[in-house]
């Protein structure tokens, strides 16, 4: 806990990830993703949480984003202080309501079995997500979450 | 082909380690395929392995319990760890299939 420490403890973190948009691509982003926020010292449960918000967000971007496209996705994630942001980007088709798209059990690939609780999961796994989307532009989906566990922080 | 049992007009589905939009793909149309060759009336979901799982795997739950449902066939969830009991129960599907924590009757 030397002083000479402070300035690089409480840096910031920071990496990004652009990977095309199949859908095997989507377990090597969960696991770049809980790679990188290990040095958080996060329970097991933590993990699973943004590993699960991730896993919606990135498939949305392959199924509603680019509907079946292979395109690029960008990931990038900070970390400041306790807090890990995960922020999900696509080029896609965008959406028109945001509001209408996060409701629960609202889908617009009913027939692809899609259940309708991938924005309802982030929400329930994450602190915030935000959306900003634009149709024919895109959608970014920006989530945040506090890493409570605080003992053995990340050191270097 | 051992991921899928069928015994009688059971199938078991033992699925993978994660659950996620890729595989439920794959899960899915074999399973649809089995449902159709077998004349399947009840599936149980093993998820002896599984450690993770997202709302692509609930939709292919919910999907093959419709396709049931319609002949008064029964979905249920067999060796469900604390974590996918969560996903189970905040998705509403518990409120149409059984979870059992352990293999309630020899499926075998």
């Amino acid at each position: 806990m030397g002083s000479s420490m402070d300035t690089e403890k409480s840096a910031e973190n920071e990496m990004k990830l652009e990977f095309d948009s199949r859908s095997c691509n989507e377990g090597f982003a969960r696991v770049a993703v809980s790679a990188f926020m290990t040095q958080l010292n996060p329970t097991l449960e933590e993990v699973a949480d943004v590993k699960t918000a991730l896993s919606e967000a990135v498939t949305n971007a392959i199924i509603h984003g680019y509907e079946g496209r292979v395109e690029k996705i960008v990931i990038r994630c900070r970390i400041v202080e306790q807090t890990i942001l995960v922020e999900v980007e696509d080029h896609g088709v965008g959406i028109a309501d945001v509001a209408k798209a996060m409701e629960p059990l609202f889908t617009t690939k009913e027939d692809c079995e899609r259940a309708g609780m991938g924005f309802s999961f982030m929400e329930a796994f994450m602190d915030t997500v935000q959306v900003d989307s634009a149709p024919g532009k895109g959608t970014r989906v920006t989530m945040t979450k506090k890493i409570l566990h605080t003992e053995n922080r990340y050191e270097r | 082909m051992e991921d899928f049992k069928v015994s009688g007009s059971s199938l078991t589905i033992h699925l993978p380690a994660e659950v996620d939009h890729h595989n439920a793909e794959e899960l899915k149309n074999t399973a649809d395929r089995l449902m159709q060759e077998n004349n399947v009336r009840c599936i149980i979901f093993d998820f002896e392995k599984t450690v993770f799982m997202d709302s692509s795997g609930i939709g292919m739950i919910m999907g093959r319990y419709k396709n049931l449902r319609f002949m008064g066939g029964v979905v249920m969830a067999v060796r469900v760890n604390e974590r996918m009991r969560r996903i189970l129960t905040m998705s509403g599907i518990y409120k149409v299939m059984d979870i059992y924590e352990d293999i309630p009757f020899e499926l075998k």
